[in-house]
């Protein structure tokens, strides 16, 4: 079986946090990731950008309306992702309005954080 | 002695007037070739102040703004190879592949990059995932003349708090990917209408009557108008940024007439203006650029709203307005685009044109509908309608009801002198 692992935090405590603990807290991932990429766990994974750079999509009567942050209603509960290449934040955007749940829900766009070339990754 | 301080002054001053009228163009230019605002904004201020050293000395430049956009582009190379993030050094790396690429001058390959840098500034800055008051921001401080003080004064923020939304407005730009382009076919009339709103509010921050007549919010008018033209310049094609430009002309042609004397003066209503202090040539201009989009099959927002304005500014005096032709616009604004703001209107254009007792009916609709529920100009327009038909009475009861709703002191003064006028007594709070 597969199974996502999906982290929950407090942003702000990362924004407070003393470039020491964040550096632990980087250490940290980057020990773990290493783990599981060696016991072949390891599918993909990915940190992402801060919540202020979602944008949501949702279609509605065949129109696209874009919307700054991550609105997502408290009855709409996550479902599904993807992981898409996009030159940039409008052609993301277009993907997702292309999704069949941006018909009936909303599609968070999420940039993913770039991590150095010697982080850690599971053999392609 | 004399002579070369008279060409130091001058050198300064050319740098000076150079970086006036030509900041948000160089600056546009320098974002897409350093990609990134923050940067371009920071080695444009070196650039700036090497021009002032150099200039007065060696002779203002050829062409000052390619010096400019050159000087300014080595220096965002050198920021960029002292930066420490690995992220910046690639950066700098691909950035210097790609200057290597494009000769020294400001030439730059036909086609694509032919388009105004300007232009994808605007849609940069009105991009949709930004949230509305961090568009109006950037836009404001990237291409238009303000300075980040001068944007927070207009807005009433304190000047820190405009800071950080700008700031983290361009960390938005960079971390999430938003396009520095003009946007594709498919997309440009949705984000057009997004980039018209930005520059409407604008206008209207600065028209509110709220704030009366300082100068500061002349100065926002004046920068939304400014906007405006430079939308029409760079999107002659563009329709509704015409009429919008006409639109802002003909409200602005009012400004002298509209605001009693005084620091604080009061509000003064359309039909009680001087129409002798109406700006002539500001009405001109503004009815010469909606002359025929009418005949348009669906007329835009603006095109209708603008053709209301010049209905208006074409009236020589208040009775002479022809409000059969108002409704006229009303009902098809209405009809094509609505709103409860635009029911209101039409309603208070058809008691005008036909009588009171009809518009009364529409408003009373509306107040019933519950839609405009805290807006304080629909008991105001009802308390009025209720004034002309001598139901006195009724009228104070809409007119404390529109007090209670009203946050500005002229909406209130002139609230309060109408309900004294039908023998309403004053809420004591």
């Amino acid at each position: 079986m597969q199974y996502m692992l999906l982290i929950y935090g407090n942003e702000q405590g990362m924004k407070t946090a003393t470039p020491g603990d964040r550096e632990a807290m980087f250490k940290a991932y980057g020990e773990f990731t290493a783990s599981i990429v060696k016991s072949g766990n390891m599918k993909a994974g990915d940190a992402l950008q801060p919540t202020a750079t979602a944008t949501t999509v949702r279609v509605r009567d065949g129109k696209t309306l874009t919307t700054d942050g991550p609105f997502a209603e408290t009855k709409e509960q996550l479902g599904g992702y993807y992981l898409v290449e996009a030159k940039d934040l409008d052609e993301a955007s277009k993907i997702a309005a292309r999704i069949p749940g941006a018909r009936v829900g909303s599609i968070e766009v999420r940039p993913v954080m770039p991590m150095p070339a010697d982080y850690p990754r599971p053999k392609a | 002695m004399l002579g070369s301080g008279r060409a130091m002054d001058s050198g300064i001053e050319a740098v000076e007037r150079v970086f006036r009228q030509e900041r948000g163009r160089i600056l546009a230019s320098l974002i897409r070739l350093v990609g990134d605002i923050d940067l371009a904004e920071e080695s444009l201020a070196s650039a700036l102040e090497a021009a002032l050293v150099q200039w007065p000395g060696e002779g203002t430049p050829d062409n000052p703004r390619a010096w400019l956009i050159r000087a300014a582009r080595n220096k965002a190379v050198d920021r960029l190879r002292r930066g420490a993030l690995f992220e910046e050094k690639r950066t700098a790396l691909e950035m210097e592949a790609a200057l290597n690429m494009t000769p020294a001058t400001n030439a730059t390959p036909a086609d694509e990059e032919s388009v105004d840098d300007r232009l994808r500034l605007i849609f940069t800055c009105c991009h949709p995932s930004l949230g509305i008051e961090a568009q109006v921001a950037l836009t404001l401080r990237t291409l238009g003349g303000l300075e980040t003080e001068e944007i927070a004064r207009a807005f009433l923020v304190p000047a820190a708090t405009m800071a950080q939304r700008l700031v983290r407005a361009k960390a938005k730009i960079r971390q999430a990917g938003i396009p520095y382009r003009v946007p594709d076919p498919d997309e440009l009339p949705a984000r057009l209408d997004a980039v018209l709103a930005v520059i409407y509010l604008v206008f209207n921050e600065g028209y509110a009557a709220s704030s009366g007549s300082s100068p500061v919010r002349r100065e926002i008018c004046e920068e939304a108008i400014r906007l405006g033209r430079l939308l029409v310049e760079l999107m002659p094609a563009a329709a509704e940024a015409r009429a919008l430009l006409a639109l802002m002309l003909l409200s602005d042609a009012r400004r002298d007439a509209r605001v009693g004397a005084g620091a604080d003066g009061d509000a003064i209503l359309m039909e009680d203006q001087d129409r002798s202090r109406w700006d002539r040539a500001a009405i001109r201009e503004g009815l010469a650029l909606i002359d025929g989009t009418l005949r348009a099959a669906f007329p835009g927002p603006y095109a209708l709203q603008a053709a209301i304005a010049g209905v208006h500014a074409q009236s020589e005096r208040a009775e002479e307005t022809d409000w059969v032709q108002i409704v006229g616009l009303y009902t098809l604004l209405a009809e094509l685009y609505p709103s409860p703001v635009v029911s209101l209107n039409h309603a208070v254009a058809i008691a005008m044109a036909t009588g009171p007792a009809e518009g009364l009916r529409r408003i009373d609709a509306l107040a019933a509908s519950g839609v405009l529920a805290d807006y304080h100009l629909l008991p105001a327009a009802r308390a009025d309608l209720l004034r002309r038909l001598g139901r006195f009475a009724e009228a104070a009861a809409a007119y404390r009801q529109a007090l209670a709703l009203a946050g500005n002191e002229s909406d209130r003064r002139f609230l309060q002198r109408r309900l004294i006028e039908v023998g309403g007594a004053i809420p004591a709070n």
